[in-house]
């Protein structure tokens, strides 16, 4: 077993983008190696050491390796982005994108995470132990497919367009969303215990959502399609009573989208 | 400026029929010379290119990189940029963007690609501002750009009262007034009916309002066009683009022109050449391979190259670019909106559509061309197909329509394909099985010689729009735009698909006007590009007679008459090009 543990130095002005902070990069490094690593901030590429007190202890490969940082890390983004394997675990809170692309392994956040985490993610697990910011396992703006595969997990709330554009995986947000959670879905699902606010699934073409808590203002292309005890989506149980919609017939004239809400 | 030479390369030329040998390239003043005195050569700069491959600087005679459709696809695709970036280096513009690049991006991909000349394919009047706005700023390459006229107001108008003339007028006018250099038709008729969500679907349907139906249009604007004597023939788009079974109304449409004799009327000093290098054809076919589908629907979709290639064969008043498909992601953009809003019934996917006024429309959509899709797999074939079925390749140019079959940096990957059967036997497995059961590619051995990628991707490209009297190869007094490929034709391996791909995509060099600009696909030099257009006249008293109607009709648009006109001062080194007789009274208005 790896483990790198990264102190953070201080507070950061300018937004790093560590895209270079992947157990799969940076397992069987030295120490002097991983200080080198080169991360932006703003038109620079600088040391990881500037911004980070850099530790390894013993030696691994990517599956053995856990990038541990110790603090709140609020202004670094792009952490894990694209990792295949490994481990990161965030001792505090991170910058926006974490996760975003990663294939596989898993990343826990203790706290709080910025927008866009695990942006078209692939597969691997994504823990965010606080609340998440917008675009969680989204596309990308202007892209039409969000994550694949891998599994999300939101202890807290998350803003809005959560899952947008999913095609495949897992999304579960513990708290409550707000705008448009689920758009443009066509596969996966998405599984938010608290409330939502409006535009659940508009524009979903395939995929389940269900909304546990209460859905402020509904979607208007969604079509009542029975009613369901303790039904189970995909592998997953819901406990109560749901009503069954399908939708969105705003957009599609025959979707196979279905989004459970829970009967009142 | 000091002068170059190439030293010992292979040299393909094929408009002074030079094909391989080893031979001398000498540049001075950025032009070819025939020799260059002692003290000069010893000043001159030495590529050593013994071993390697050189041919004239690349020529695209058909590619979408400037104004408004343009920029319309890189504001909606911000999906297209994120992951496609090119970072900033002391001489070089940072960039992003895969189908629709950046300004800066286009320029720097295309001459580390080995091309030093590229024409902007579709330029509505009314962006032809924004259109030079862009050109300017793309850095390198020389540049110019074909006006779209088939469903213009006046130009219905003129057509329809039979009055050629005018309409010739018109265009002249216009072609000063907003600094292009050929006409462009796009879907004759049936664009105008747009406006009110319809199409036209054959070529004697009149449409709304102007009552004009396809054939007339095209008659009028290929006459239009050797009456003017412009530089390059009509560029078609033809009708019913992207339907099923619309090989038919394309081989119609050549058929219109038939019989029409090519004048170039152009004042230009003609570089050397042996063989003529004025163009021999009246229409110039846009993107054959989205106007050559068989079949009936979608359900028995299948090449209709066959047909199209069969009367190619026997024409020859026709050039064609194939428009190829090579795969993977593309932003369809075109002047035909209702082409545009077919894909988005098909698709679903995100798009936009313009109006332009009394000028035209113009549509834009995203695309992926998927091997495993049967309809991407054969107009892959098609694309292939248009180039390999065609005997004489002086007929065809080699495009992707971009970013509408694929992307100019897939070029290496088509030239690849066309120079191997291996190559395409191997794409074609990892294809739906329709690119080979629903096309003749398959049964088709012929393999490209570099000679014969030279005509398609200079050469002809350049006789085509009528640029040759300077671009498209090494005679004396061409410009001194080459491109050294590291490849020795003596030991070609075309079995070896992937090294043939990487030598066409990174050249050795790519030298611009005896400047070397890239050396193995980085830049080096960032010399600013010319813009070429045409100044053509007719009579002066039809001219004021004609803009008579053009005022009257003013009231129209929402500018004002005096706000329409594009200044020279948009253009970075303008090369206006006297067409006609200038007539003086017309210069100083």
């Amino acid at each position: 077993m790896a483990e790198i543990v990264l102190l953070p130095k201080g507070e950061i002005g300018i937004t790093v983008e560590a895209e270079a902070i992947r157990p799969d990069l940076m397992a069987g490094k030295s120490k002097a190696e991983i200080e080198g690593v080169l991360v932006w901030q703003g038109p620079s590429a600088l040391p990881l050491k500037d911004f980070f007190d850099v530790d390894v202890r013993g030696a691994g490969s990517a599956e053995e390796t856990t990038i541990v940082i110790e603090g709140d890390v609020p202004r670094v983004k792009h952490i894990g982005q694209g990792m295949k394997a490994g481990r990161i675990d965030i001792r505090g809170s991170a910058g926006m994108h974490v996760g975003a692309e990663m294939a596989g392994g898993s990343i826990i956040v203790e706290k709080d995470a910025g927008s866009w985490a695990g942006m078209e993610m692939k597969g691997g697990l994504l823990q965010i132990k606080g609340n998440a910011g917008d675009h969680v396992g989204s596309a990308y703006r202007g892209s039409w497919r969000g994550m694949t595969g891998g599994q999300i997990q939101v202890d807290g709330s998350a803003r809005s367009q959560v899952g947008g554009g999913l095609v495949g995986g897992l999304i579960v947000v513990s708290g409550n969303v707000e705008n448009f959670c689920g758009v443009r879905q066509s596969g996966g699902l998405i599984v938010v215990k608290g409330n939502a606010v409006r535009g659940v699934g508009a524009e979903m073409g395939g995929g389940n959502i269900a909304v546990l808590g209460r859905i402020r203002q509904f979607a208007p292309g969604f079509v009542e399609a029975g009613r369901e005890e303790n039904p189970k989506v995909g592998e997953f149980p819901l406990e109560g009573r749901f009503v069954k919609y399908s939708g969105d017939y705003a957009i599609s004239k025959n979707p196979k989208g279905l989004l459970y809400a829970r009967e009142v | 400026m000091a002068a170059t030479i190439i030293k010992n390369g292979y040299v393909f030329d094929p408009l002074n029929e030079i094909n391989g040998e080893i031979k001398d390239i000498f540049i001075k003043d950025g032009k070819v010379v025939a020799s260059l005195s002692g003290a000069e050569a010893r000043d001159a700069a030495v590529i050593d290119a013994a071993g390697k491959t050189v041919m004239p600087g690349g020529v695209d005679s058909h590619s979408h990189v400037a104004g408004a459709k343009v920029n319309a696809g890189r504001l909606m695709r911000p999906e297209d940029h994120y992951k496609s970036v090119r970072q900033k280096t002391d001489i070089t513009h940072s960039g992003s963007g895969y189908t629709v690049p950046s300004v800066y991006k286009q320029g720097y991909d295309y001459a580390a690609m080995g091309y030093t000349t590229v024409f902007e394919a579709a330029m509505p009047p009314l962006e032809a501002r924004h259109t030079h706005e862009e050109m300017r700023s793309t850095p390198i390459l020389d540049m110019g750009a074909y006006m779209v006229f088939g469903n213009n107001w006046f130009i219905m108008r003129y057509l329809k009262d039979g009055d050629v003339e005018k309409a010739a007028a018109y265009v002249a006018w216009m072609m000063r007034t907003h600094k292009a250099y050929g006409i462009k038709c796009v879907n004759p008729a049936g664009v105008e009916n747009w406006g009110w969500a319809k199409n036209v679907h054959s070529l004697d349907e009149p449409n709304i309002h102007f009552e004009i139906s396809p054939r007339e249009v095209i008659r009028g604007l290929a006459e239009v066009n050797e009456l003017l004597g412009l530089p390059m023939s009509l560029h078609l788009h033809t009708n019913n683009l992207g339907h099923p079974g619309n090989w038919e109304i394309t081989r119609e449409s050549l058929q219109i022109i038939s019989g029409m004799d090519p004048k170039n009327k152009t004042e230009v000093e003609w570089a050397e050449t042996k063989e003529n290098a004025r163009r021999k054809q009246c229409v110039y076919l846009a993107h054959a391979q989205f106007s050559s589908f068989g079949g009936t629907s979608w359900r028995d979709f299948g090449s209709g190259v066959k047909g199209l290639v069969d009367y190619v064969n026997g024409a020859d008043h026709v050039v064609i670019d194939n428009g190829a498909v090579p795969f993977g992601p593309a932003t369809a953009m075109t002047g035909d909106g209702p082409a545009i809003h077919d894909l988005y019934m098909l698709s679903g996917q995100k798009w936009s559509n313009c109006d332009v006024e009394l000028e035209c429309g113009s549509g834009v959509i995203p695309l992926v061309y998927m091997k495993s899709s049967p309809i991407s797999a054969v107009q892959w074939a098609m694309g292939l197909e248009l180039l390999l079925l065609v005997k004489d390749p002086w007929k065809t140019i080699m495009t992707t329509d971009h970013p509408n079959g694929g992307v100019f940096t897939q070029y290496p990957q088509v030239i690849t394909w066309l120079m191997s059967k291996k190559a395409r036997d191997d794409t074609a497995k990892e294809c739906h099985k329709w690119a080979y059961d629903r096309s003749s590619l398959g049964g088709v051995d012929r393999e490209l010689s570099l000679y014969e990628i030279a005509i398609l991707t200079r050469a002809n490209s350049a006789r085509t729009i009528g640029m040759a009297y300077r671009k498209g190869h090494l005679g004396v007094g061409a410009d001194g735009d080459v491109t050294v490929y590291d490849l020795d034709p003596t030991r070609l391996n075309v079995n070896d698909p992937a090294t043939l791909m990487q030598k066409f995509a990174r050249p050795d060099f790519t030298v611009k006007d005896g400047q070397i600009v890239a050396r193995q696909g980085q830049i080096v030099a960032t010399p600013v590009g010319r813009r070429y257009y045409c100044r053509p006249y007719l009579d002066e008293a039809l001219e004021k007679e004609m803009l008579v109607d053009v005022k009257n009709w003013f009231k129209y648009y929402t500018l004002g008459f005096s706000n329409y006109p594009v200044p020279e001062k948009y253009l970075t080194n303008p090369v206006p090009i006297q067409v006609n007789k200038p007539l003086e009274a017309v210069v100083r208005r």
